[in-house]
């Protein structure tokens, strides 16, 4: 039973970080239609800058600050910028592989800047354990789920309680309608772009002393959070919360319990289910397309 | 008129052969650059490099400049073979690499087909039972150390369950399969027999199971970045059984990676640069003059690779290049005689080894030799 209860923790805490990545996916499609192929090198990015600063000879707590605004200018302004304005005026797909491409120059980038061998990092949540119902149970784990969950919350509470975050659910529910109601659109998108790389930004942050600092770490984290957004549900926020959590937790159980050879196969095999019964997602919504 | 030709074809004739006096020695190192393997191949790469330029400076092997090119499996089999292949047709004096023995297992047949002697740093067992006659290690084989690790963990850890955590590939399965034999004999149950997969970065459920087995100890048995995660993950799940290992467990990029986590670990190390050696020691200060950092047991095995070269060829008097694996079989290495190979090591028929070994212990980050186990012959 202790064997359970600490696999749904660990479980928990990978899956609050799938979460926030796949936050990122759910917002960048609902209100700019991108579907981000790199997302999972956006969350490889930002520790090997904070690295870089801490390099320079920072302390590591200017070198999250410093990071972090490189990655905000990066993965959230310069992304919109340069590559996806110029490419989703051809549409969805010739953007969508435009990800792809730039998925692997990143890669590309990082291994040749920082070698391909991978790097410790420090981490932000305290070692140790605290023992919870007879079981002992990791500070970092709880310290992960803890941060996870407190941005998770937070982003709601900006996007329901707050003018800007219902300006850009109105931005992202009809933007034609929100124009003419004096939405500044655009403004509205860009800032969904830095929401989703100040959230990649948190998720390298916590899950980097985990995997360490290496130019291919975001494979995993990648394809599990765009799963984790399909199952959940790709146009809700909240479904990619429940989709990054399940899929944390069923990874997990599905390691100790099936076996860890077909562990990349179970959430696999949740997504085509999700998709061939309930194809809006855990609790998404129905789009329905007229022409 | 016929002097004047025939003095003419001499010079001409020297002409030709006068590039064979220079002639370089030219070596391709096939190795893990990228990938799950960069750890291993790079630090085989950088000790070839080092050896390359002492030899060359102290001018060559019989006279002969080292020249050495660098290629990339990217820790992928297929690519391995596909390099070897291209390797092969550039004509090498020897082949250096791969350090995975999935990728050696499926390189070696191509280099023993075109008669060109291979210098890997694979621990598989079987990859020197295959028959092949041009194959030598640079390290022990798992043949010759998981009997001491299985005997070291029955009567000194006094351990009678053991989980065993090995990594799903030609390099771990090998492992997995001696020390389950070993134990067998030794009347160790095994409580928990866990694979993992190469790169794989969560090891949250596998140390999990590792828990619920209530085993004396682990014996986890990963390649470098890998046995770095997984030691992070024990320590991060409060597990405080003794974890022992086979060299890369307490490598010292998984001590860099893993941080105090790696403290406690404990594992047979055929080469560890805290040997308690001169020639290791003025190695190590070398290496971390050129590259800045404390390479592991696979810059040695680089660095050793060029050695049996120099040491075969010297043995031969000449450069032959289909002699090189005669010649080394058989063959005793002194450090006396050939200070690069850093401790006196016998190469037998299939192109094993015996040498000294250590069991090593990590202690504040550093590694710590508790025991030298003697040459077996």
């Amino acid at each position: 039973m202790s064997n359970l209860f600490d696999l749904v923790i660990a479980g928990l805490a990978t899956g609050s970080i799938y979460a926030l990545v796949a936050i990122g996916f759910t917002l960048l499609w609902q209100t700019s239609q991108t579907i981000n192929f790199a997302q999972g090198e956006f969350v490889m990015l930002p520790a090997f800058l904070m690295l870089a600063v801490m390099r320079a000879g920072a302390p590591f707590w200017l070198a999250i600050i410093g990071g972090g605004l490189l990655s905000v200018a990066i993965l959230g302004v310069a992304f919109k910028k340069l590559l996806v304005d110029p490419m989703l005026r051809h549409g969805v797909l010739p953007l969508a592989i435009a990800t792809m491409a730039l998925s692997v120059a990143m890669k590309e980038s990082v291994k040749q800047f920082f070698s391909a061998e991978a790097q410790p990092f420090p981490s932000i949540a305290p070692s140790g354990s605290v023992s919870i119902f007879g079981s002992s149970v990791s500070l970092q784990s709880l310290g992960v789920f803890a941060f996870g969950v407190a941005a998770v919350i937070g982003l709601n509470l900006f996007l329901e309680r707050t003018s800007t975050g219902r300006q850009m659910q109105a931005a992202a529910q009809n933007p034609t309608v929100a124009r003419i109601v004096g939405v500044p659109v655009e403004r509205m998108i860009m800032l969904t772009f830095v929401i989703n790389a100040a959230l990649v930004a948190l998720a390298s942050l916590l899950v980097t002393p985990i995997y360490l600092a290496k130019f291919s770490s975001g494979d995993t984290l990648g394809q599990a959070a765009f799963i984790a957004a399909i199952v959940g549900g790709f146009n809700q926020v909240r479904g990619a919360i429940v989709g990054g959590l399940a899929i944390g937790v069923l990874d997990n159980l599905a390691a100790a319990y099936v076996s860890t050879q077909y562990r990349a196969a179970v959430p696999l095999v949740l997504l085509i289910v999700i998709i061939l019964f309930r194809p809006e997602g855990l609790i998404g919504r129905p789009e329905e397309r007229t022409v | 008129m016929k002097n004047v030709w025939t003095a003419g074809l001499a010079l001409l004739a020297a002409a030709f052969a006068f590039p064979a006096f220079a002639q370089d020695i030219e070596l391709v190192d096939v190795a893990e650059l990228s990938g799950g393997g960069a750890t291993v191949g790079t630090n085989f790469k950088n000790g070839v490099d080092l050896a390359v330029e002492e030899i060359n400076a102290a001018g060559g092997i019989l006279g002969h400049k080292i020249v050495v090119t660098h290629a990339d499996t990217q820790s992928n089999p297929g690519v391995a073979r596909a390099q070897v292949q291209k390797a092969l047709d550039s004509d090498p004096y020897v082949l250096l690499g791969p350090g995975y023995s999935g990728s050696v297992k499926v390189t070696a047949p191509l280099a023993a087909e075109a008669g060109v002697t291979q210098i890997m740093g694979g621990e598989a067992a079987e990859l020197t039972r295959m028959g092949d006659k041009f194959l030598f290690r640079t390290s022990f084989g798992q043949q010759s150390t998981m009997p001491k690790v299985a005997k070291y963990m029955a009567e000194d850890m006094k351990a009678k369950n053991v989980a065993i955590v090995w990594v799903n590939n030609d390099f771990g399965r090998g492992g997995r399969d001696a020390i389950a034999k070993e134990f067998d004999k030794l009347g160790v149950k095994v409580a928990a027999d866990i694979s993992t997969e190469a790169g794989q970065a969560d090891f949250a459920a596998d140390v999990a199971k590792v828990k619920a087995s209530n085993a004396d100890a682990a014996f986890v048995y990963l390649n470098e970045e890998e046995s770095a995660r997984i030691l992070k993950e024990f320590k991060r799940q409060g597990v405080t059984m003794p974890l022992m290992g086979e060299t890369t467990l307490v490598g010292q990029k998984v001590i860099d990676l893993a941080g105090d986590a790696a403290n406690g670990a404990r594992a047979h190390v055929g080469l560890t640069t805290d040997a308690p050696v001169d020639s290791i020691r003025a190695f190590r200060d070398r290496f971390v003059k050129k590259y800045n950092y404390v390479p592991d047991h696979n810059g040695i095995k680089g660095y050793l690779a060029v050695t049996m070269i120099k040491a075969a060829t010297e043995k031969m008097g000449k450069l032959d290049s289909k002699g090189v694996a005669d010649a080394l079989h058989g063959l005793t290495i002194k450090a006396a005689d050939q200070p690069g190979i850093l401790m006196d090591v016998t190469f037998d028929e299939n192109g094993d080894i015996d040498r000294e070994g250590f069991l090593v212990e990590v202690e504040n980050g550093k590694q710590v030799i508790k025991q030298i186990l003697p040459k077996l012959h």
